[in-house]
């Protein structure tokens, strides 16, 4: 060992080795640091003893707390489930038109449903239900198959053109890709079906709705029926009011009837369960009332 | 620097390089219409190119005996510039990836390559791999050789390590953009860049330790032990959470031979000590020779190193098990991961407190220098986050933090304000001593990179924190019915601001990146136009000029 050393700032001796121009002092190791390590050992020890922590082979201690996390987390679930059964089975017991009159199960179902909504619903139909291009707008009262409730909650539980042996299905047919129509018919069909609400067209549009009158009463009654108004057996759209799933412009309506439409909603049973089906049932109802 | 090498290290790195060609050949051809080929085409125009190189200056003479006298720094010059380069471009990808979170429709290229999923991975593989990595393998050799007082013992190896980990960088980040993983988080790479990276590695650590046996000093300084436990650590983890089986020799596609909770435990074993052997030890060691040169400052406490080495690095391994409180892992398990995440805490402060420490005496310089400066903010960041880490560890606390943005600003705090900050302070201290200039070519510009880099870190972090807070509350809120309170797109609408804010610092940050490459770029333009005197004594002997070769 070198000559004793010592830093002049400190007062300390080095270790007498030099490495390129860095020393060492020979600080004992601060108390502090001895304390921590002591208590932060005593704690894992301590918890060591209490918990799960070390392996046996094929078993490890199990602790003397004899706490198991599946354990905790089963009876944590069950505990919220008995909490919540207090209206949960007033749900799962009270028909639709019940829940509907009774002011605290409707608050539970506006508290549940918007989160029930928005984490299942909120994909396609948008937050606040009002949907996109493709998608209904739920808020718009505009039932393709039935506004009531029941009607909803069937919907929910076997979905539209979905995977679901129930499955409500409906279909657009192809009417100009199929050749069932020519272009000039379809042209025309689309100007009457926009003459029904009263949208705005051009001249040339204006001119065709004639044609396109019979063009409709020939093909598009059976769904549609003759005033237009659609049918919730089929579900077929009321082509007389302002919702429109696919878009009312020329250029979409012609679309929709050249091409067709089969629009795909998912069916929820066996994903919800039945009370969260009727929760987001009624759920969707209130999107409605909210007028947003 | 080809000329550097002796002809029959040229002849070596010929061979060597014709060798690589040809793996990338067969690569090319094996994996026909498979993204391997592409790799293999990449490794082929790479080795031609620097055979291209080597063959330019294949007749040079042979370099001058005298340089066996001197230290080997070379590759440590190459290495601070390739970490630069990365730093700028993997922070680049950074901020990116930060917008694309907070604007999801700037994907404005509407391609795979352009997507999160597989920029992220070139994020954090270019900084963690490409920045880290490369500022720890040159600043390794030059401490290495000074604390040692022995020349590097060879010029071929270090260069084969430092370029051919940057081969590795470049592979692992252009398989990401081709959509390869092995969906292991920091260890994606498929098998046959982990098994050229073994390769790099294993030369690596031989370098290492043959420097160590031709020291001059009796003892092996604190650093070193922490570039060795890095260099080791790293290779064993490596190997262990890679060990995969290729679909075929032509296809990148492997599979790992882990399933399950097993799989899930052995990647968070390798996960989480690779922020503890790469990103702790190896910036660790580069700080207990930086901060105490710069500082002029005896280290505080040989004793408090040694126990904080030992307890860091045993400690340490036992810690990964915390990322997967409350999954299928058994609970043992957790116990374990969770308690020596605590007890690790006070060897981990030990350090800080001693890199603080050893400023005492030298806190006016700390006031006056940005560089040193930055190491000592470097030391309070790695207290800071090495708390954070335990306190995270808890799993009453984890159940809160787990899959929030608090880990990502955990991270951050580490990455940003540690690891970085700790890179920035030593390679302002290292640049000019390797271009022989007495200072960077601007201190002020250190000072404004000094405090891009401080607000960057607090802007970033501190919006993950809100951000990840505000996430863990909101998942776990609870109304009056007992339901949850607040759906998922609730908590995302709760996190767009921070998201804002958080690519906002990261912006910062690399701002401070560009400004300390532009200065270290004019600083080596500075020495080009006029070499000052080599500083004396920075030779392997003592400083005795012209003495004998050092252990050739």
């Amino acid at each position: 060992m070198a000559t004793e050393r010592h830093d002049p700032a400190t007062g300390r001796a080095t270790t007498g080795h030099e490495w390129n121009g860095i020393e060492e002092l020979e600080t004992p190791i601060p108390r502090v640091v001895v304390f921590f390590l002591t208590v932060t050992t005593l704690f894992a020890i301590g918890y060591w003893i209490l918990m799960p922590a070390w392996p046996l082979g094929v078993s490890y201690t199990k602790g003397l707390l004899g706490i198991d996390q599946r354990d905790v987390v089963t009876r944590q679930v069950e505990d919220a489930a008995a909490a919540r059964a207090a209206w949960t089975g007033r749900i799962a017991g009270a028909s639709l038109q019940e829940i509907a009159a009774d002011d605290t199960l409707m608050q539970h179902v506006r508290e549940t449903g918007r989160t029930l909504f928005i984490d299942n619903c909120a994909a396609c139909h948008g937050t606040r239900g009002t949907g996109g291009p493709g998608f209904p707008n739920l808020a718009a009262k505009a039932w393709l198959w039935g506004g009531e409730p029941e009607t909803i909650a069937e919907t929910i539980r076997i979905g539209i053109n979905a995977a679901n042996e129930e499955t409500r299905i409906s279909q657009m047919m192809a009417f100009g890709r199929d050749g069932i129509l020519d272009d000039r018919q379809v042209r025309a069909v689309a100007a009457y079906v926009r003459s029904l609400s009263a949208l705005p067209m051009g001249a040339a549009d204006t001119a065709e709705v004639e044609a396109g009158r019979e063009v409709f009463a020939a093909n598009c009654v059976a769904c549609h029926g003759e005033d237009g108004r659609g049918s919730t057996e089929a579900g077929a759209p009321d082509l007389t009011d302002a919702a429109w799933i696919y878009g009312s412009d020329a250029q979409s309506v012609f679309t929709s009837i050249y091409s067709g439409r089969q629009g795909h909603m998912p069916h929820w049973e066996g994903r919800l369960s039945p009370v969260d089906i009727k929760l987001l049932a009624l759920y969707v109802g209130t999107l409605a009332e909210d007028g947003r | 620097m080809i000329s550097g090498l002796t002809v029959s290290e040229r002849h070596l790195a010929l061979f060597v390089l014709g060798a690589l060609a040809l793996t990338g050949l067969a690569m090319a051809v094996a994996g026909r219409g498979d993204p391997l080929a592409v790799h293999g085409y990449i490794v082929l125009v790479f080795s031609l190119g620097l055979g291209f190189v080597v063959l330019s200056a294949l007749f040079d003479p042979e370099p001058p005996e005298e340089r066996l006298s001197e230290y080997y720094d070379d590759p440590t010059r190459a290495g601070i510039i390739l970490s630069l380069a990365w730093a700028v471009a993997g922070m680049f990808v950074g901020v990116w990836v930060a917008a694309l979170l907070a604007w999801p429709e700037l994907t404005f290229v509407d391609s795979a390559w352009a997507s999160f999923g597989r920029l992220r991975p070139v994020h954090t593989s270019g900084v963690i791999f490409g920045f880290g990595g490369n500022a720890l393998i040159a600043t390794s050799f030059h401490v290495l050789q000074r604390t040692c007082r022995a020349r590097l013992p060879g010029q071929f190896a270090p260069w084969f390590v430092l370029i051919g980990y940057n081969l590795f960088c470049l592979i692992a980040a252009t398989g990401y953009l081709m959509g390869m993983t092995q969906s292991k988080e920091y260890a994606e790479p498929e098998w046959y860049a982990d098994i050229w990276l073994v390769v790099v590695w294993v030369v690596y650590f031989l370098i290492y330790i043959r420097t160590l046996q031709r020291r001059k000093e009796p003892h092996i300084y604190v650093a070193n032990w922490y570039y060795m436990a890095f260099i080791l650590v790293v290779a064993v983890l490596h190997i262990v959470n890679n060990l995969a089986v290729p679909v075929s020799f032509g296809h990148a596609k492997s599979y790992s031979l882990f399933s399950g909770v097993q799989d899930a435990m052995t990647q968070w074993w390798y996960g989480h000590n690779a922020v503890a052997f790469f990103l702790t030890a190896g910036f660790l060691g580069m700080m207990y020779y930086y901060l105490p040169k710069r500082a002029e400052r005896p280290i505080f406490s040989y004793r408090l190193s040694i126990i904080s080495f030992w307890g860091i690095t045993f400690m340490y391994m036992w810690a990964g098990a915390h990322h997967l409180h409350y999954t299928a892992l058994p609970q043992w398990v957790q116990t374990l991961g969770m308690t020596f995440s605590i007890v690790l805490l006070v060897p981990s402060w030990a350090s800080a407190g001693n890199a603080l420490a050893t400023l005492n005496g030298a806190w006016h310089k700390v006031r006056d220098d940005a560089t040193l400066r930055f190491m000592m903010v470097a030391a309070v960041f790695y207290g800071l986050s090495t708390f954070e880490g335990s306190f995270m560890a808890i799993r009453a606390v984890n159940s809160l933090s787990h899959y929030t943005d608090w880990t990502v600003g955990h991270v951050h705090a580490g990455a940003l304000g540690w690891v970085a900050m700790i890179t920035f302070g030593s390679l302002y201290a290292l640049v000019p001593w390797m271009w022989k200039q007495e200072r960077m070519y601007s201190p002020k510009l250190i000072e404004v990179h000094f405090w891009l880099a401080l607000a960057g870190t607090v802007v970033y972090v501190f919006a993950m924190w809100n951000s990840g807070i505000i996430q863990g509350l909101m998942w776990r809120t609870y109304n009056d019915s007992g339901t949850l309170a607040y759906s998922f797109i609730d908590s995302l609408v709760a996190m767009h601001p921070y998201y804002i804010a958080r690519a906002f610092g990261g912006l910062l940050f690399l701002a401070g990146a560009v400004v300390c490459s532009f200065n270290v770029w004019m600083t080596i333009r500075m020495a080009r136009r006029a070499r000052a005197a080599e500083p004396a004594g920075d030779v392997p002997l003592y400083g005795k000029a012209g003495a004998a070769p050092a252990g050739e």
